[in-house]
This record gives C-alpha cells, sequence and structure tokens, in this order.
C-alpha cells in the first residue's frame, strides 16, 4: 500500500508494523468484520419476519398450524443453539440437492444415498462444480443465513408471542365492542401496542444474535474468527512479515470489537425503549407522564 | 456385532475407556446412540461443575456489585461486563490462546507452582471458561434480585437486632435466592446448552475423547447423513434439560414453601441470557 513496503526485510519498529497492517490479507481481515455486519443487517429483519409468522401460526385457529407453531418457538428450548447451526446447512443443502436432482436428472436411476454417500447427478449439485469460487462462497453465506434465520425466528417468535398476550385484555375488549372484525382488532390494537412488549425480549436477541456471529466460522464463512486464526498464527522467516504466534492480540481485538459493539448497542435500545415507551399504559411509560 | 456388545466397548469411550478406534464405516444406529450418549459424559460435567463453582463466585460477586465503595463495585462490574458483552466462543478462543503462551513447566508464585500444563486440555481450560462466564451471567442475576429485596424484610430484620453477616445469612441471601431462581433456572439451560460448543473452540479433543455434539458432527461427517446423529444429540439434550427443571423446580419449590399459594414464583422459560 505505502511505498516503503515494497521491502519488508528493511523496515523497522512503527514502520513494520503499518506495513504489516496494510496487506492484502489484513485487508481481507478487515473486509470480513463487513460479512458479520452484513450478517446481522440481513438476519434480524428476516428473523424478525420469521418470528411474527410464528407468533401468529402459534395463536392461529386451525390446530395443525398451532401445533406446528408451538413446536417452532419451543424448539429451542430444549436443544443448543449450535446444533441446529450445524445441521441445518446441511440438511437445506442436501434438501436443494435432492429436489433438483429429482426435476433435472429424472432419469438417474440409483439411489441418492449409497451407503455412507450423497450422491446426485452433476447438474443437480448446488452450487455447479464449474462455479467459480465466489459463487460457492456466496452460497455458503446464504445458506448460513438461513440457518441464523431459522433459529433467531423461532426465539423472535416466542418474544412475540409473549409480547401478544401481554397487551391487556382490556384494549382488544374494547376494540371488539366498537365492532372492530378479529382482523381489525389484530392489525390496528393487538399489533401497534405489542412491540413495547416485544421491545426487552428483543433488545436481549439482538445482543445475542451479534454474540452468536461467531459460529459462522464454523459454517465454513471466512469470517473474522477465520482471518484471526489465519494471520496470527506463528510466521516463519519464509514468510515477507515473520512473526511468532500473535494468536492471543488478533482474538483480543475480536474481543474489544465485540464489547464495544454490544455497548454500543446496549446505549441505542436504551434510547429507542425510552422513545417507545411514550405514551404507553407501562409503567416507563406512566413516569414518563409524570416527569413531563 | 450386537448392540450389548456396542454399549459395553464405547459407552465410556469419552473418557478414554474402549477401543482406541471409533467406528469408521458400517455405522450403525446403536453406535451412534451409544458414541453421542457417552459425549453427554462432558457435557453434564462441564454443567454441572461450572454451575457449582460458579454459584459461590456468583453471590460473591453480587455482593461486590451492590457494594458502595468503588473497590469493590468497579471490579465487579468490569468482570460481568467483558464476560457478558463478549461471544462465549471468542472467550474460548481467547483463554486457549492464553493458556498455550504459558510456560510448560508451570509457574512458581511464592515458592508455590502451579500446574499450567492442563489448562490447554478442555477439562480444566475450559471449565475455567464456562465458570467464569457463567459467574458473570450469574452475578447479574442475582444482583437484579439483591436490588428488589423488599425493603421491609431488612427493617423488619433490623428491628430483630440482626445485622452484618447474620442478616445476609438468614433474610438477604435466602431472600435473593428465591428471587433469582426462575431466572437462575434459566441459566442452568442455556449454561448446559453453551456446553456444547467446547469442543469447536480450540480447545482440541485429544485421543477423540470429545462431548456429545462433537461425535454426532464426527458421524455426519462420516455418514454424510445429518439426519440420524443430530436429532440424537438433540433428544439427549431434551431430556438432560428436563432433568435440570426438575431438579431447580423442586429447590424452587422449597425456597418458595413459606409463602402463599398465589405469592409463590412460578419457574418460566425466557431466552433471555444466552450467550
Amino acid at each position: 500500500m505505502f511505498s516503503q513496503c515494497t521491502d519488508p526485510s528493511t523496515l523497522e519498529g512503527l514502520n513494520w508494523f503499518a506495513c504489516y497492517l496494510t496487506t492484502g490479507k489484513h485487508v481481507l481481515f478487515y473486509q470480513s468484520f463487513l460479512v458479520v455486519l452484513t450478517l446481522l443487517a440481513v438476519t434480524a429483519p428476516i428473523a424478525l419476519g420469521v418470528g411474527f409468522l410464528g407468533a401468529i401460526a402459534a395463536r392461529s385457529k386451525i390446530a395443525p398450524l398451532r401445533w406446528f407453531g408451538t413446536l417452532y418457538t419451543s424448539m429451542v428450548r430444549g436443544v443448543p443453539d449450535i446444533v441446529f447451526f450445524l445441521f441445518v446447512p446441511l440438511a437445506l443443502d442436501q434438501g436443494f440437492e435432492t429436489i433438483r436432482h429429482k426435476i433435472l436428472c429424472p432419469d438417474w436411476s440409483d439411489p441418492i444415498r449409497q451407503g455412507n454417500d450423497f450422491l446426485v447427478c452433476a447438474e443437480a449439485k448446488l452450487p455447479l462444480g464449474s462455479a467459480p469460487q465466489t459463487v460457492h462462497e456466496i452460497y455458503g453465506f446464504l445458506l448460513a443465513v438461513l440457518a441464523f434465520a431459522i433459529v433467531f425466528g423461532a426465539f423472535s417468535a416466542n418474544v412475540i408471542s409473549g409480547a401478544m398476550r401481554a397487551v391487556p385484555r382490556a384494549q382488544l375488549e374494547t376494540a371488539e365492542s366498537y365492532g372492530m372484525t378479529p382482523r381489525q382488532s389484530f392489525w390496528r390494537i393487538l399489533v401497534p401496542q405489542m412491540w413495547i412488549y416485544a421491545l426487552p425480549g428483543l433488545s436481549n436477541l439482538w445482543m445475542i444474535l451479534i454474540k452468536s456471529t461467531p459460529l459462522l466460522f464454523l459454517l465454513g464463512v471466512e469470517d473474522i474468527v477465520y482471518w484471526a486464526r489465519e494471520l496470527g498464527a506463528a510466521k516463519t522467516s519464509h514468510f515477507t512479515y515473520p512473526h511468532p504466534d500473535w494468536r492471543l492480540w488478533y482474538f483480543l481485538a475480536l474481543l474489544v470489537f465485540y464489547l464495544s459493539f454490544t455497548k454500543l448497542s446496549e446505549i441505542v435500545l436504551a434510547r429507542i425503549t425510552a422513545r417507545l415507551s411514550k405514551g404507553q399504559a407501562t409503567m416507563a411509560g406512566e413516569q414518563q407522564r409524570k416527569a413531563a | 456385532m450386537s448392540c450389548l456388545q456396542t454399549i459395553s466397548d464405547y459407552a465410556l469411550r469419552s473418557i478414554g475407556q474402549g477401543p482406541r478406534l471409533l467406528p469408521k464405516t458400517d455405522i450403525t444406529l446403536c453406535e451412534q446412540v451409544t458414541l453421542i450418549g457417552s459425549g453427554m459424559l462432558w457435557n453434564i460435567y462441564f454443567g454441572v461443575l461450572a454451575l457449582a463453582l460458579g454459584f459461590g463466585f456468583a453471590t460473591l460477586l453480587a455482593v461486590m456489585k451492590n457494594a458502595s465503595s468503588p473497590w469493590l463495585r468497579k471490579p465487579a462490574d468490569w468482570f460481568i461486563f467483558i464476560f457478558r458483552g463478549s461471544p462465549l466462543f471468542i472467550q474460548f478462543f481467547l483463554a486457549y490462546e492464553l493458556f498455550v503462551q504459558l510456560p510448560k513447566a508451570g509457574i512458581d508464585i511464592f515458592g508455590i507452582t502451579l500446574e499450567t500444563g492442563n489448562l490447554t486440555r478442555a477439562w480444566a481450560g475450559a471449565l475455567i471458561v464456562l465458570f467464569f462466564n457463567t459467574s458473570a451471567y450469574t452475578a447479574e442475576i442475582f444482583y437484579g434480585a439483591l436490588r428488589s429485596v423488599p425493603k421491609g424484610d431488612i427493617e423488619a430484620a433490623d428491628a430483630y437486632g440482626l445485622i452484618g453477616w447474620l442478616r445476609f445469612k438468614r433474610i438477604t441471601w435466602p431472600t435473593m435466592l428465591r428471587l433469582a431462581w426462575p431466572a437462575y433456572t434459566n441459566e442452568a439451560i442455556f449454561l448446559f446448552h453453551a456446553t456444547a460448543i467446547v469442543f469447536f473452540s480450540g480447545f482440541p479433543a485429544w485421543q477423540q475423547k470429545g462431548d456429545a455434539l462433537y461425535y454426532a458432527s464426527y458421524f455426519a461427517e462420516k455418514t454424510f447423513n445429518p439426519f440420524v446423529p443430530y436429532p440424537i444429540v438433540a433428544g439427549y439434550f431434551v431430556l438432560l434439560i428436563l432433568i435440570v427443571i426438575l431438579l431447580f423446580g423442586a429447590v424452587n419449590k422449597r425456597l418458595n414453601r413459606h409463602l402463599p399459594q398465589e405469592k409463590r414464583q412460578k419457574l418460566r422459560f425466557r431466552p433471555q441470557i444466552i450467550r
């Protein structure tokens, strides 16, 4: 990057660090922070949407839908989330490939599972064997997003269905007495009021979501943990920038990143809570009214 | 090979008893259930010990955080902030790299040699991380409960002449526990969940002695079929969590036994404190 970096062996002290921290691999490391932020930005709204649907399903009048919703919202209680992170991408990948195999290669007669092998025809592979590396990476990232959306959808469905139950019954009875249909009272009374009850839970979920992003590493995505291990490992004198094992310092940097990120989120979420409490029939809203 | 034979071979494989090699070809359902169940021993070991050790330390931290002196309050604040604000996954990695850097021979402090060799092994190193982590989360719960101990209880204790340590032991602490118990149950559940990531986060599974999820992912890799081993792990964990809820429910009942029926707190699941 800098002109003096052309011959690293002559560098010393601060100059060495300036050059070391701007190598191509370090730029990839900095970009991987963007991968984490992208994952958060993409997953959070999807998980919220999935959670909303799950909560509606859990209070549906149709029994099978209700059973499904209840099962979905309660599955995260008993089973560690990491099991889902390992299971969902693999299962989805095989599911997609099986469907494509059925459609694209109808005259393939061998079974897909042969002993310990999972065989689909070459055209059904996802992504195709001939696809460039970036397509593979994007596909892996998408599978990770889906896994996160399913797990965090279940968490948020849990929070949202709790919030829907917390809206005072009297509010809905008033809506009914005004002649609103169930659909109208749901969209006009229940949904606008439930957010303040959902917010503490959703804030927590946001924190949990931030703190589970390192699990991307387990899904094979080249995230910050991957690069911290890669760059921190001891480099012998064959490398341009030899150094001993520095993984401790790289992980310390990640720790600081996460601590500041969660702290920042905490401050922002506290502000949103204060803003949303305005005019609500809750204790916080009442306090604000009295103070004003 | 019959299933009973498999069980007697592999039931204790996770702690080093039994055949050295794991099954590689023609993996049966019985082998999967046995080995994954064997791995659960580690999850139980980590969970139970970290909870037991963390309970005492968390009480201490909560009292420190509640103290008026900044010399006591600030360290507790920072400890809780660091362990609650960062991912457990990163804490594992960081701790492992730290333990690797320690001198192999041990550290001399005032003539006593501290063993460091075992710290890079999961059984000691990961246990320490889990212990600190659960202490921080539990301390925050206990602190919240400590703040909501009814003023009247303390005043009544004062009126009876109970002060200092005696008041804490007889009045404040039992009430704090009672108030904190539902949230603490959740913490226990998620601590057991957290034990599943130990062998995926830096700490190597020495001689393939790993926990339930380690064996499950081994089988998923070997058979290329995730639909068998992962549901088995899930089943084991649901069973474990049911036992945890049963035990903690019994304690909750005992803590609330002096209260009238309608004032007793029910245990309710809230996913508030996952890492």
